[in-house]
């Protein structure tokens, strides 16, 4: 409605953001691609121990998952414990649609089949996309109709369930009444490579790999920031804030609960698509309980509905959990002289972890201006409606 | 004043609501006439709150039903009521405390479409209430209990209603704000909107109303035009502490 002074100035933290988020995609692309492969072994090493171009990559992914779940936890504010349902369907989708698995088919519709491996369905990777958005978002539709009209414990609790169904009907559905449906176990393998106007992306070219899903993952950062400052955004807040008072303004309790379902959904979908590109496959046994717990700890620790916040906190889990755990480790390990395991331990420092957000810094890493005044009354009087401030710090 | 001669707006017949095994409203039945201001007074669990939530669609009767310009509302869903024109200001205020002022009102026009009209009204609602002009910018949670009210009729206003419902609107409040909370509810009322007020200040509700409804224990207890009631001495004695 009125444009002040705050509202530009987010627009211009944003625009900070962004810039950074293409700036080190942009490193990344280049450092792999150019520069490494003539650069020195020593060189070489640091980068592959430190940043791989294949935990980079992942990284994109868990940014998209983070993102698609903030839009259902940190705008809309109900509790989803079984968002790896949506990863495992959005994964299947890619599975099915483009590679030789339904084997008693033959359907290639702008497909990039293998040579000799032309049966199956081989669809344009951009329809793949598309239909695992669609696919996901009516599974939310089908999850989130009965069950939205639960209280948000009850909630949580049906999502959890879902969470272990979905993985579960993968890893069991080599033969449904007959049927192979996933596979079971040893899932899909040997998807087609990503063909992009007559540019292949082979199954080891990494760095074009990494620039496609950080394009997506920049997509799912450009929408979501737009979808929070529309209308149907505001929705979101208000039912978060008060559900009764968003009722009374004319906010449709039901129907706007259900979109935040079905659209954090879709964010699972096309992230699940994305990962079962990178890896070239979908295997049932990685979707389990523990991935959607991760994913809703970035959210949390980012920073709860602020989309930089939670990136933030995507990217720092998903590094410490890939690689900066094991390459701690192995520093702390080589200077000390000591031995430690450290990524057994991993689950303990996330636990340590997460403790210690809660009891420190509950608005996580960078939160949203309105928790952070919450979070912070007494420090009030200062507070202007801004992102950019923190965002800038 | 007395009940004005003009058609019937909002008409309850015999409503009977309750949560689970009790029921906190039986068999209301009462009126509210264009352009008047009606009264709804009683004691602390008298049902007030519940027949506006019913009203407002947030609970379904149990029996009987509402009817709104001759059409049937009870049991449809609360944004639905909203569109078809009764606004509720609720008990408690309830602004949405993390936003601020300006994104409070945006959302109490969230279902209309005509920006132009929007804004019209939202410059009425700063004139009405100049107060939240000058704490625009700021969270909602962070003002004084009297700018919060302020916000919470205003915000009511946005969604251009022909029925306001105010649910304690004086609650909490200094007299002064008091004071000021019902000569706007007045001027609300000048500029065309009829209004249905709850309140336990009942001998200022009673002042300003044009007509009145007495409830006790979910009964309609006594009904009259809102001076009348306000000179009545039994009245006096059971409600106004005197």
């Amino acid at each position: 409605m009125s444009n002040t002074a705050p509202a530009h100035t987010a627009v211009s933290g944003n625009r900070k953001w962004a810039i950074g988020f293409t700036s080190v995609v942009a490193f990344f692309f280049i450092l792999n691609k150019f520069i490494l492969p003539e650069a020195g072994s020593g060189v070489q090493k640091f980068f592959n121990a430190w940043f791989s171009l294949t935990s980079m990559a992942e990284i994109m992914i868990w940014i998209i998952m983070a993102l698609g779940l903030n839009i259902i936890v940190g705008y809309a504010g109900l509790l989803d414990l079984g968002y790896v349902a949506f990863w495992a369907l959005g994964g299947y989708v890619a599975g099915w649609l483009m590679s030789p698995f339904f084997s008693g088919l033959n359907i290639n519709f702008f497909g990039n089949p293998r040579p000799g491996l032309e049966f199956g369905i081989h669809f344009h990777v951009f329809l793949v996309l598309i239909l695992g958005g669609v696919f996901t978002a009516i599974w939310g539709v089908i999850i989130g109709g009965p069950t939205l009209r639960l209280k948000s414990d009850y909630l949580a609790l049906v999502t959890l369930g879902f969470g272990e169904i979905i993985p579960q009907f993968m890893l069991n559905g080599a033969d449904i009444a007959g049927y192979n449906v996933t596979n079971g176990a040893q899932g899909i393998g040997g998807l087609d490579d990503v063909n992009l106007f007559g540019y292949v992306i082979g199954t080891f070219a990494l760095p074009e790999k990494f620039l496609m899903v950080s394009l997506m993952a920049g997509a799912m950062i450009f929408f979501s920031i737009r979808l929070r400052d529309g209308r149907l955004g505001r929705a979101w807040l208000a039912i978060r804030e008060d559900e009764l008072a968003a009722s009374m303004m004319g906010v449709p309790l039901w129907r706007t609960k259900f979109a935040s379902y079905a659209i954090g959904a879709v964010g699972g979908g096309i992230g699940g698509v994305g990962f079962a590109i990178l890896v070239g496959g979908v295997y049932a046994d990685r979707f389990n309980f523990v991935i959607s717990i991760i994913i809703l700890a970035m959210v949390v620790m980012g920073g709860m509905g602020n989309v930089w916040g939670v990136v933030v906190g995507a990217v720092t889990l998903a590094w410490i959990n890939s690689v900066g755990l094991i390459q701690v480790g192995e520093l702390v390990n080589n200077s000390f002289g000591t031995n430690i395991n450290f990524p057994s331990y991993q689950f303990l420092l996330f636990g340590l972890l997460l403790v210690l957000m809660m009891l420190f810094r509950r608005e996580g890493f960078i939160p949203e201006a309105r928790i952070r005044m919450v979070m912070n009354e007494d420090k009030v009087d200062e507070e202007v409606s801004d992102e950019t401030k923190i965002a800038s710090k | 004043m007395a009940r004005l001669n003009t058609p019937a707006m909002l008409k309850i017949n015999d409503l009977t609501v309750g949560y689970g095994a009790i029921t906190a409203v039986k068999g209301l039945t009462l009126e509210v006439r264009e352009g008047e201001i009606v009264s709804l007074i009683g004691s602390n669990g008298a049902g007030k709150s519940t027949t506006l939530r019913t009203v407002s669609g947030l609970l379904k009767p149990k029996s009987g039903n509402i009817e709104f310009l001759g059409e049937k509302i009870d049991g449809i869903a609360g944004h639905e009521i909203v569109a078809k024109g009764i606004c509720h200001s609720p008990e408690g205020r309830r602004i949405f405390p993390k936003m601020t002022v300006d994104e409070n009102l945006d959302l109490g026009a969230y279902l209309r479409k005509d920006a132009a009209a929007v804004k019209e009204t939202r410059d009425h609602v700063l004139q009405l209430f100049p107060r939240l002009q000058e704490r625009i910018n700021q969270k909602a949670g962070t003002m004084s209990g009297g700018e919060q009210q302020m916000l919470a009729v205003g915000r009511a206003l946005m969604g251009n209603p022909k029925l306001l419902i105010l649910d304690e609107p004086s609650m909490g409040l200094a007299p002064v704000l008091v004071d000021l909370i019902f000569e706007t509810i007045e001027e609300i009322r000048k500029s065309g909107v009829t209004i249905l007020l709850v309140e336990q200040n009942a001998l200022a509700a009673l002042r300003i109303a044009d007509y009145a409804y007495v409830l006790e224990s979910g009964h309609l207890k006594l009904e009259g035009d809102g001076s009348k009631l306000a000179d009545d001495p039994a009245i006096a004695q059971a409600y106004l502490g005197g």
